[in-house]
């Protein structure tokens, strides 16, 4: 898969796949192409060469209206939630259950949204009719987690979901992200942060300027390997890394 | 009408749905900020003890009636400046738009004049024009991305120089047609008054019993039942009393109706369909709200048609209280008011905050001052000092306690 920007390449023929019920995690230092790869697969940007395989078959993804008919959910960076909504609007926003005439179901949604965050022991949120605004932010990331999880989705990408969190909420929506994991999701987890990463992910991808660096089982690397990946690339390592 | 106020909604999700704790909590939420309509309650009663000191007129029947005339046109136009408040943009072009309005619905039932169409016809024309202007300007401003605020400034111009070049000759049209004047000037047979009082109040319990029961059916926590009833008398008082106390004069005023009607229909279409709580997203992310694949632009361009037809409903409103239409049509003060109705309603500027139903309250505030001060016989230049000030007030509330609620963790 590529992609350009002008006369940036952004990705250059990267390779990338995650399987499901695994966590895969992708990882690069800034400018490596993560957030482009993310938003190519989103529909966000079009991709300019090669293809996207979904269950085999060849896709091409215009918009993220029909990634998310596919089953493909990216939890951003930024969370994508609106602070003025609930807990409930959040999780339903865009695909509101709605009767013929447009009219809310409130009282469905608001079940469901309960269930989604009882399955995945989301314990920490007192009223789904709270509004976002007022939640912390491990709460937030639960929140577009659990988003993810209500559409029955195959894939779900989250962007460096424990950026700006504390240690204990961390460690919260690390354990959300086993739980996805096991429920038969794809999971694709991106971050810097090299112990969450160890922690979560069954393999990892490397991107390094806009090129794939290599797939590492996590069991079979070192922190100090990967390190190596993203920061001066396979020919350096090239000797160790034999995948 | 969606009568929920945020903190009202929050207690009713607490798990103890008993009195005393919903006290309790509405409670703490008055001392975290968050009021709910307790200011514009304070501001409406504040306003009608002084203005009753001043003149006997003032709390009078015929005062009432009055009033509603009065505050009408701008109340509807009001309605539509909260939508698009709700997306975060701002509409500058709905006084003129209703001008336009107005001049499309006297053109169009002129006798003799070659066009002339059935009064109700010429009303939807009015209608349908305020609603294309408003699907241009939101072109130019969710399509090509200029700032509302001079989209609408340029329409602010332009359509005040359609009205001087549509009424140029003879410079006003008068207005013959019953069905358009009878728009602001028809009163309520006494007993329709009565049995829409009685309707409304029906309906609105069964609405509010009918969440109450299928809450409860799916197993979801529900408010105290107790504080549902007391909302359903309240609003029940308040309408039988609107019809009890019109009917000692002429009667309930057909364009009284038509508000409330206009503000029931709004409040629906924001708090209760998928097109409005998209409305609310698109103001507060507009980011979020395209990536989970609403279409921002769309929504955008609909709610400026929303403000473009409340526009033309409020010019027919106005056109028909003057029974014509002149060259000061559409100016004056009706598009301050108009967005002062909302913000003072609690309509935040900033976008995804506030209540169709503000801009009813808002309304009858500057409604209110307007007749006072004309009664009481102070000048105009107390009642634009008067209004500002409320304004400023308004906003300046609502500031400080969005801080405070924000401090609180709200």
């Amino acid at each position: 898969m590529s992609k350009r920007f002008g006369s940036v390449e952004a990705l250059n023929e990267v390779d990338f796949e995650a399987r499901d019920g695994e966590v895969m995690a992708l990882v690069g230092d800034n400018g490596a192409g993560k957030s482009t790869l993310i938003k190519c697969v989103a529909g966000i940007y079009s991709i300019d060469g090669g293809q996207v395989l979904f269950e085999g078959e060849p896709v091409t993804i215009h918009g993220p209206k029909e990634a998310a008919k596919l089953g493909i959910e990216v939890v951003y960076q930024d969370l994508a939630l609106c602070d003025n909504l609930d807990v409930v609007q959040n999780m339903f926003l865009g695909r509101e259950a709605h009767d013929p005439i447009f009219r809310l179901k409130e009282a469905s949604m608001e079940h469901r949204t309960a269930e989604t965050l009882k399955s995945l022991a989301v314990t920490t949120i007192k009223s789904v009719r709270q509004p976002v605004a007022s939640l912390s932010g491990g709460q937030r990331q639960s929140v577009a987690v659990a988003r993810a999880v209500l559409w029955n989705n195959r894939v779900v990408f989250l962007d460096e979901p424990t950026a700006a969190l504390g240690v204990a909420q961390t460690r919260q929506v690390l354990a959300l992200v086993k739980r996805l994991a096991e429920q038969g999701l794809a999971v694709v987890f991106v971050s810097h942060n090299l112990v969450d990463i160890f922690e979560v992910a069954d393999r990892i991808t490397v991107l390094r300027l806009g090129r794939d660096v290599g797939v590492y089982e996590r069991a079979r690397t070192t922190e100090q390997e990967i390190v190596q990946a993203i920061t001066v690339g396979k020919a350096a390592v090239a000797g160790e890394a034999a995948t | 009408m969606s009568t929920a106020a945020p903190a009202e909604v929050q207690a009713a999700a607490l798990e103890d749905t008993s009195l005393r704790s919903i006290m309790r909590a509405r409670w703490d939420a008055l001392r975290s900020g968050d009021v709910g309509s307790l200011p514009v309650i304070i501001g409406i009663v504040a306003i009608t003890l002084f203005f009753t000191s001043k003149s006997g007129i003032f709390f009078s029947a015929v005062n009432f009636t009055n009033l509603i005339g009065q505050m009408a046109g701008t109340t509807v136009i009001a309605f539509g400046v909260v939508f698009v408040l709700l997306i975060g943009e701002i509409d500058l072009s709905i006084g003129f738009v209703s001008g336009v309005a107005g001049v499309v619905v006297a053109e169009l039932q002129l006798p003799g004049s070659g066009h002339q169409v059935p009064g109700l016809i010429a009303i939807a024309a009015a209608l349908a024009a305020g609603a294309a202007i408003g699907a241009v300007q939101g072109s130019f401003v969710a399509l090509i991305g200029v700032p509302s605020f001079v989209v609408t400034l340029a329409g602010l111009l332009a359509w005040q120089g359609v009205i001087l070049q549509a009424l140029g000759t003879q410079g006003v049209i008068g207005i013959q047609d019953k069905q358009i004047n009878d728009i602001s000037n028809y009163v309520l047979p006494k007993n329709i008054g009565w049995a829409i009082a009685i309707i409304f109040s029906v309906g609105y319990a069964a609405a509010v019993f009918g969440s109450f029961i299928a809450r409860r059916r799916a197993g979801l926590r529900t408010g105290n039942p107790v504080l549902a009833a007391l909302r359903v008398l309240f609003f029940s008082a308040l309408a039988i009393a609107a019809v009890a106390v019109s009917n000692h004069t002429r009667g309930f005023p057909l364009v009284g109706l038509i508000v409330l009607f206009l503000v029931v229909l709004g409040s629906y279409v924001a708090g209760r369909t998928t097109f409005g709580r998209h409305v609310y997203a698109v103001g507060g992310s507009a980011e979020a709200a395209r990536r989970a694949g609403i279409n921002v632009k769309l929504i955008r361009i609909y709610v400026f048609m929303i403000s473009g037809a409340m526009a033309g409903m409020g010019g027919v409103i106005f056109a028909s209280r003057l029974n014509s239409v002149d060259l000061t049509a559409g100016g004056g003060t009706i598009l301050l008011d108009s967005i002062s109705a909302a913000v003072i309603g609690g309509v935040s500027l900033f976008g995804g905050r506030g209540r169709v139903s503000g801009a009813l309250f808002g309304g009858l505030i500057i409604g209110m001052i307007a007749n006072g001060i004309d009664l009481v016989g102070y000048t105009d230049a107390v009642k634009f000092i008067t209004t500002g000030v409320i304004l400023l007030a308004a906003v300046t509330l609502d500031t400080v306690l969005r801080r405070r609620q924000a401090a609180a963790g709200r």
